[in-house]
């Protein structure tokens, strides 16, 4: 029996297992189909996403050769009792060095989402992969499947080449603020550069606390470069960036803001409420005080109520059973995060 | 509500008084100068030959305002595209960068909680002072000149 009531919730993270070449081939012209063969291009996993290592992997929601999608429904989808749920592919093709093959690598993902998974269960939604290296072969993704509603958003990640706000990713910010797509920003380096302030580190426990300078270095460079100043529809969603790291970046860009302000005078709000206009994060995993009744204290501090987005963050090993959420959220907040505040950040499930 | 609750609220009546504290040519224009006036250290500006005085301690952390640069309103609606306007009528503190407009006191980033008083400053030329009622401590009046004189 689960501890929540997560009927008609819409999940805003769930992983699909990262397609293979043999999952991509029929979705590759002959040109590609002739790369990845000759180039041996084969398993697209992130080296800051391994998908078969522990703990990433629940061990018993493991596939073992039978098929993803039955088993997501099994094991997610249907006791859950989710309404929708959001399908982030974490590849390499956010990694690709070479800006066609990222191109050709990114379509095909987006055709085998379609294929195997979207038509194939009317719950699901995805993030629509676009390369980030060839910006304007992004720009064309996006206008290529943008009839198609269930993609939600494009996605990218915490740490990549350039920061985010730079003006030469501008036009994919306007090609999806023009169809409604919402900026995804998933965990994850594609160490372009090295992934701590300080160069590389060695243990894994340090690249999961870098994400969180990797978010905020990420949103501070879409404020302070004007991506929404320019682009007021669009929202950038954290996923699987934990929460607690975000009133302090609230509270230090704001006051950073004021001294600092007359070289970047298109920020004209502070950026605590340009975060809370523009910023969402998703619910797993959390980092929480360890006292549950410390929780509502700490999610204060967002002083908002409609950043968090609920998300299962499947297959990962988070929670066990289908405690899909931390103890100690309040219910005002519980009732907005499963669902309210999705709808509201992503106009495309509406309609 | 009561008279009794209403009085409690009204705020103790205070007689303006009136003080002159400087020679306009003492402040020559963008420039400021800091003057004490019952224990209150006030920032008073020159803005292209008008007078406009604030408190002079900056409510961030304490600087002198009066040491701040005075600077335009800078705005954008546009990233990369800026306009600049109301040449003079910031103070920026010499501290940490906190914008002040010079008319209201208040603060570009945070005008409703972050302010200074601001005071008013006439100029009045030396014969009409001599009459009073006016407090001065610094100065010998001359009646050929002008004066700076502030209201608390
Ligand atoms: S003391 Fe004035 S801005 Fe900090």
């Amino acid at each position: 029996m689960a501890k929540f009531d997560t009927t008609g919730a819409i999940d805003c993270d769930v992983h699909p297992p990262s397609p293979r070449r043999a999952d991509l081939l029929p979705y590759l012209d002959d040109y590609w189909k002739e790369i990845v063969t000759t180039r041996e291009v084969d398993v697209l996993e992130m080296n800051s996403f391994p998908e078969r290592t522990l703990p990433y992997m629940r061990p018993d929601w493991k596939v073992n050769g039978g098929d993803p999608l039955e088993a997501m429904q099994k094991n997610l989808l249907d006791p859950l009792k989710l309404d929708l749920a959001i399908l982030n592919v974490v590849s390499g093709a956010h990694a690709l060095f070479d800006p066609y093959l990222s191109a050709a690598i990114c379509r095909a993902t987006n055709d085998w989402l379609i294929d195997k998974w979207l038509n194939r269960d009317s719950r699901l939604r995805a993030s629509m992969l676009v390369p980030f290296q060839n910006v304007e072969a992004a720009v064309e993704e996006i206008e290529r499947l943008a009839d198609d509603k269930r993609f939600v958003q494009i996605l990218t990640l915490s740490a990549t080449e350039l920061p985010l706000g730079r003006r030469i990713y501008w036009p994919i910010y306007e090609a999806a603020e023009k169809h409604g797509l919402q900026l995804g920003i998933h965990a994850g380096s594609n160490y372009r550069n090295a992934p701590s302030h300080s160069g590389f580190h060695s243990f894994l426990i340090e690249d999961h606390l870098a994400h969180t300078q990797g978010f905020a270095t990420q949103i501070a460079s879409l404020i302070s470069e004007g991506v929404f100043t320019k682009y007021p529809q669009l929202k950038a969603v954290a996923i699987e960036s934990g929460v607690t790291w975000v009133p302090p970046l609230m509270w230090r860009m704001s006051k950073d803001w004021r001294g600092a302000r007359i070289e970047v005078p298109w920020v004209k709000d502070a950026p605590a409420d340009i975060i809370r206009r523009h910023v969402r994060m998703t619910t797993q995993p959390f980092d929480l005080p360890d006292d549950p009744a410390e929780v509502p204290k700490a999610l204060d501090h967002l002083l908002s109520d409609e950043m968090l987005l609920f998300s299962s963050d499947y297959p990962h090993w988070n929670f066990e059973g289908l405690d899909v959420l931390p103890e100690g959220i309040p219910d005002a907040t519980l009732a907005k995060l499963l669902r309210d505040n999705i709808l509201a950040a992503y106009p495309r499930l509406g309609g | 509500m009561t008279s009794a609750q209403a009085e409690v609220k009204a705020r103790p009546k205070r007689e303006a008084s009136r003080h002159v504290v400087a020679r306009v040519d003492e402040i020559a224009e963008g420039k400021s100068k800091l003057v004490n006036v019952e224990g209150r250290a006030i920032a008073i500006f020159n803005v292209k030959g008008e007078y406009l005085a604030i408190a002079n301690r900056c409510p961030h952390e304490g600087a002198d305002l009066c040491r701040g640069s005075v600077v335009p309103l800078i705005e954008s609606d546009t990233p990369g595209v800026v306009r600049l306007s109301r040449h003079g009528e910031l103070v920026r503190c010499p501290w940490h960068g906190w914008e002040f407009d010079l008319r209201t006191g208040k603060s570009w980033c945070d005008p409703s909680r972050t302010r200074v008083k601001s005071y008013d400053v006439k100029v009045e030329r030396g014969a009409a002072l001599v009459e009073g009622p006016y407090q001065t401590e610094v100065y010998k009046i001359s009646v050929e000149d002008e004066y700076l004189v502030l209201e608390l």
